[in-house]
């Protein structure tokens, strides 16, 4: 006897759960939305097909399973809208063929291939990749000061604003330890003249950095977006990851269908939360707030549609919570220490590397193994 | 100093030293082999299927190497040609030994053999035979699933859709045997080519009582014994209700396939009998009938009382109504292919 | 409510039978017994043809300690000993009866009314158990004797009986219940007095209230009866799940037992049938039977004598269907397609499923996508995606290490599988492989 699940219910049941991300996409991003979403799609699916029938020669039609559609969407909601075209294509190309096809198909591919798609394009096209447009259309009533918003095109997402007031911070603190050594040097009796005005010109310089850096800390914090305009998603970022509430809509969808378990999810975005309010405790003028870390950037989209791929995340709940934790802790240490300001993606593809081992390691709890009572 | 000269001499140093210590390793550690074992290799096929027991063509050369005599070692798949190179190599005699071929023993044609269930499970015969008897009422027969066909590395044997019965190719079949050990019910056999390429063999592994296997398909051995009895040679014993031709002893004289009631015996490679004019074959047998009246019959042609009205039942159409007679048989008699 | 702990799915439950009272089904012209009808050695062949019989005769004793004997279920001539198709699909030694008339063996009590009152010793009871040729009705099959005496340094603490019935469209224990509900209290208590426990627990699963309310107002007048309803969930009723929802403790892996944690589980078909053994004679000869399916004109539950060829209670449940794809020999879940509409009813047959090519089809194969959802519903903590793929490689070694032999056969994996891979069939011959590799391994010691 066989229940009523299958292959193309499951993928379509996580297209209609990107669905409200992608109604919001295209409503703050407007046309170049439904552009980057239809092209990413069509892409996919085309390279899929091609590889199987050309290449393969294989006479499986896979086409409908519904997977390459997802592949598609989930790429697009990486990118920003205004990525050219040929990018997305060349995008689509490594995703479906290097991510995917490469390793046998559907069931077979180690790694996420959207993830393997985007961070192809970060890496080759890093300026493409990280202009933002700004919104066409808003929700929430618009704080933001003239300045900012003649800044548009190169104003940054939230993570990158994050990664800026840390480097401002840190001159900040630096010039301010130098500053109070250079005026106890001048208080020191015998100085030389030279020296003198040396240090100086040093306590100068120092006081005209850390004016300068106090003014870009003000205005970058300024443009900050408040809490509820990330959880809405009236930010700069890619298509898919700006709204936080619609992606947990779509977690709800699926646990509700049974598509997904709670494990990863949850895992991932409590362990965010809590190392991130660490660090926030440790020093909470270098580390931002740990709520901001959990609605900005991919973390929504990470922690519910890409880190839970079948394919690529262990089998077991034990292993996806050990998964899951692992990409967590990553995904702030690159965050906070790291060059990127986006840490989820690079996070997610190492721990896809891993699931084997995961498996390997992390087995089910066995019957008969429980300590009786 | 400059930092790519820096970068050119360290990297350069650390190639040379790396050479070195693998140039001094190679000779340190070398492991000395028997240099024919190589020469040997070499003229083997290299196809690395088993089939002379061995692992793979390095251990048959190896073992060649390391043996007194060639005798007992054959490469099936180089043959003849290939043990007299390696005899060459070795400085030794080599046996001639027959080339053999895979043969199907089953002729359960869906047309012989009606299907009774359909099986929708794993498609491999280990498995099938595993769940239950098989799609037909023979439960000694061929399942169809191919696990033949997905043994052979030379292409080899296919399983022919329409009748679902293995179907060997004589020119690429090494003899290595995969598919023998790969079929669950042990149908396939390997068995001398023959001269000219042509044998005789029964393709019925049916070990149940007559009446039971006849029901389930039409050209299984009955284990009635003409067969053994026509034979001038002794090669064919009956078994559990299952006659088996000796391939050592038999002489491919085809008595034998004649006189079968059931048409279980297969000849392989033989040339097609004389056409014969059906209204002409009804005077040759009428002829025939007379003479017989006179003259005592050979031994070998003492219809069972059974066997008769058989004969008559299961010889094909047109069919003269003779009693059973070797000489004449009617112009369709086509050779069966295993 | 209680349950066990580990995994399980939810098949629709289908239970179209249900309600339907029991009716007794007329006698076949001709009775087949294969001689392997349980677990452990065949019976062997006590009677020759051309032998008179009666009902309640003794046709074939036990061949070993785990065996069981066969006794006749209808009077008449023994035809002949001959290979039939049985349900497992193989030819079986079998004995075939050609039926005379319903002449029974005068030692059995006929009567209906009840018997309380019992004076065997455990032994005693054990002894009839054995000689009335019992063996578990729940479909394992197992000789009940066996069971009923554990190995020296186990001691059994208390009696669980299966009335959970958890395989979807079977409803034969639940009409048994709601018909002959003192006969199984005695049947209990005669078990219990058997292993020497005070304590019995009677498990029935939650979709069947009224067997709930009956069994336990009649479980009042018994001493140390207790009815328990367990959440409906499948496969509640394996035992080592049952054992778990009921005593909060797991079997270890095999070779451990049951017994090892205190319990014995017997089905409450085993139970009625222990108490017509044991207070009125009767040996194990006619069972009730589910014939059911959705394009089945009548749905019913039949009281049928063994040997009864399943071809005549489909066509007391109404005829074949047109559109009749397959004969499942049990439930939907565990149960195997049948080779052919003559099969005889056998000791284990609890039911004859009919599904048309909707419900039976299967649809075609496709790569495994390591959705996990097999692992996270095996009962056992196993595997299954892994168990397949390593049988496709025939990797017995790592099988047997990934403990394989736990693996219950319960088809849970199977139905969850998006993919529609045949889990079930991969785990159930691995599982007769590697036993046949153990068992070899451990010849040789």
């Amino acid at each position: 006897m066989h229940g009523t699940d299958s292959v193309k219910k499951n993928m379509y049941g996580v297209l209609i759960a990107l669905l409200p991300a992608l109604l919001i996409s295209f409503y703050f991003f407007g046309s170049g939305a439904v552009l980057t979403t239809a092209v990413s799609v069509l892409a996919c699916m085309f390279f899929e097909w091609a590889i199987n029938t050309f290449l393969l020669k294989s006479k499986k039609i896979t086409l409908t399973d519904g997977s390459a559609v997802i592949t598609g969407v989930l790429l697009a909601f990486n990118v920003p809208s205004t990525l050219p075209i040929w990018m997305i294509i060349v995008g689509a190309l490594v995703a479906i063929g290097v991510g995917k096809m490469t390793f046998g198909g559907l069931g077979n591919n180690l790694f996420n291939p959207a993830l393997v798609g985007r961070v192809f394009l970060l890496i080759s096209f890093p300026v493409a990749m990280t202009t933002w447009p700004a919104a066409t259309n808003t929700l929430l009533a618009d704080n933001q000061t003239a300045t900012e918003q003649v800044d548009a095109t190169s104003a940054a997402t939230p993570l990158a604003l994050m990664k800026r007031i840390v480097k401002y911070q840190g001159t900040i603190t630096k010039e301010t330890q130098q500053l109070a050594a250079n005026k106890d040097s001048l208080k020191q009796a015998n100085l030389s003249a030279t020296s003198q005005k040396k240090i100086e010109k040093l306590v100068r310089e120092s006081e005209a950095t850390i004016q300068t850096s106090q003014a870009k800390l003000i205005t970058t914090k300024a443009q900050l977006p408040t809490n509820l305009e990330m959880l809405v998603g009236q930010t700069k970022g890619s298509l898919g990851e700006v709204s936080a509430l619609a992606l947990l809509l779509g977690l709800a969808y699926m646990l509700w269908k049974k598509i997904i378990t709670w494990h990863i999810p949850v895992s991932i975005i409590g362990t965010v939360f809590i190392f991130a309010a660490l660090m926030h405790l440790i020093n909470p003028l270098l580390f931002v707030a740990p709520q901001f870390h959990l609605f900005s950037g991919g973390l929504m989209l990470g922690a519910i549609f890409m880190a839970t791929d079948y394919v690529s995340s262990p089998m077991s709940h034990k292993g996806m919570l050990v998964y899951g934790v692992s990409i967590g802790f990553l995904t702030v240490v690159i965050r906070l220490f790291g060059a990127y300001p986006e840490g989820l993606s690079f996070a997610i593809l190492i721990m896809n590397g891993f699931t084997p081992l995961i498996n390997n390691y992390f087995k089910p709890r066995r019957f008969g193994r429980v300590v009786k009572k | 100093m400059n930092p790519i000269l820096i970068a050119v001499f360290s990297l350069g140093a650390v190639g040379l030293i790396a050479a070195a210590v693998l140039y001094i390793a190679s000779k340190k550690f070398a492991v000395y082999e028997d240099p024919r074992i190589a020469q040997v290799a070499e003229v083997l096929p290299q196809a690395n299927c088993g089939g002379c027991g061995y692992p793979g063509c390095a251990g048959f050369a190896a073992a060649c190497v390391k043996a007194d005599s060639l005798s007992g070692k054959f490469c099936p798949v180089g043959g003849q040609p290939v043990m007299e190179k390696v005899a060459a190599i070795l400085g030794q005699q080599v046996e001639v030994t027959e080339p053999k071929v895979a043969v199907v023993r089953c002729n359960g044609t869906c047309e012989n053999r009606p299907r009774l269930t359909k099986y929708e499970g794993i498609q491999s015969c280990a498995v099938l035979a595993s769940t239950y008897s098989g799609e037909t009422g023979c439960s000694y027969g061929c399942l169809g699933c191919g696990d033949c066909e997905d043994a052979c590395q030379f292409d080899a044997i296919h399983v022919n859709p329409v009748t679902l019965i293995p179907e060997v190719v004589e020119d690429k079949c090494t003899a290595c045997g995969a598919c023998v050990t790969a079929c669950p019910k042990d149908i396939i056999e390997l068995r001398p080519k023959g001269k000219k390429n042509r044998r005789v063999y029964v393709s019925c592994v049916n070990k149940d009582k007559g009446a039971v296997s006849n029901k389930v398909c039409k050209t299984s051995c009955i284990g009635c014994g003409k067969c053994a009895k026509v034979c001038p040679f002794g090669a064919i014993t009956i078994e559990n209700n299952l006659a088996y031709i000796d391939p050592e002893i038999c002489k491919s004289c085809r008595k034998c396939v004649a006189v079968c009631p059931t048409h279980a015996i297969t000849e392989v490679n033989f040339p097609p009998r004389r056409v014969i004019n059906p209204a002409v074959a009804n005077n040759v047998a009428a002829a025939q009938q007379k003479v017989a009246a006179k003259k005592p019959i050979e031994k070998t042609e003492q219809p069972l009382k059974e066997a008769a009205p058989k004969a008559a039942e299961n010889a094909p159409k047109p069919a003269p109504k003779a009693a059973a007679t070797v000489a004449v048989k009617p112009a369709d008699e086509v050779e069966k292919k295993g | 409510m209680k349950t066990f702990r580990i995994g399980g799915v939810h098949p629709p439950q289908n239970k179209l039978s249900a309600g339907k009272k029991i009716e007794t089904l007329a006698l076949p012209k001709q009775a087949v017994f294969p001689l392997s009808q349980h677990i452990g050695a065949p019976a062997v062949a006590m009677v020759k043809r051309g032998d008179e019989v009666k009902v309640g005769t003794q046709i074939a004793q036990a061949g070993g300690f785990v065996s069981a004997a066969i006794f006749s279920s209808v009077s008449g001539k023994v035809a002949k000993i001959d290979n039939v198709y049985d349900a497992s699909g193989f030819r079986k030694p079998a004995i075939i009866i050609n039926v005379d008339g319903d002449e029974w063996e005068p030692t059995i009590d006929r009567s209906t009314d009840l018997i309380q009152k019992c004076d065997f010793s455990a032994e005693q009871i054990i002894e009839k158990v054995k000689a009335a040729g019992m063996v578990g009705m729940g479909g394992a099959c197992f000789p009940t004797h066996v069971k009923l005496s554990p190995p020296p340094g186990f001691v059994a603490e208390i009696l669980i009986i299966n009335a959970v019935e958890c395989e979807p469209y079977l409803t034969a224990d639940h009409q048994l219940m709601l018909e002959k509900a003192p006969e199984i209290m005695v049947g209990v208590s005669l078990l219990m007095k058997a292993i020497h426990v005070n304590k019995a627990v009677i498990a029935i699963e939650n979709n069947k209230p009224d067997a709930i309310e009956l069994m336990s107002k009649v479980a009042e007048d018994f001493l140390g009866i207790e009815v328990l309803p367990l959440q409906v969930k499948y496969p509640q009723g394996g035992e080592k799940q049952l054992i778990d929802a009921v005593l909060d403790r797991q079997v270890a892996a095999p070779p451990a037992l049951p017994i090892s944690e205190g319990a014995v589980v017997q089905n409450v078909g085993t139970a009625f049938a222990v108490y017509e053994a044991v207070q009125k004679n009767k040996p194990l000869f006619e069972r009730v039977v589910t014939v059911t399916g959705k394009l089945l004109p009548h749905p019913s539950n039949f009281l049928v004598r063994m040997g009864t060829p399943i071809s005549q209670l489909i066509e007391a449940a109404g005829g074949m269907p047109e559109d009749t794809s397959k004969i499942i020999g049990g439930g939907p879940m565990m149960g195997k397609a049948l080779v052919s509409a003559e099969i005889p009813i056998c000791k284990g047959s609890s039911g004859v499923l009919l599904m048309g090519d909707a419900e039976a089809h299967r649809n075609e194969v496709q790569n495994c996508i390591r959705c996990g959802k097999c692992v996270g519903i095996c009962p056992m903590g196993l595997e299954p995606y892994l168990l397949g793929a390593l049988f496709e490689q025939s990797n017995w070694e790592r099988l047997e290490k990934e403990e394989i032999m736990s693996c219950i056969e319960c088809g849970s994996c199977q139905f969850t599988c998006p993919s529609n891979r045949p889990l079930l069939e991969y785990c159930r011959i691995g599982k007769v492989t590697v036993g046949g590799k153990i068992r070899a391994r451990n010849a040789k010691k």
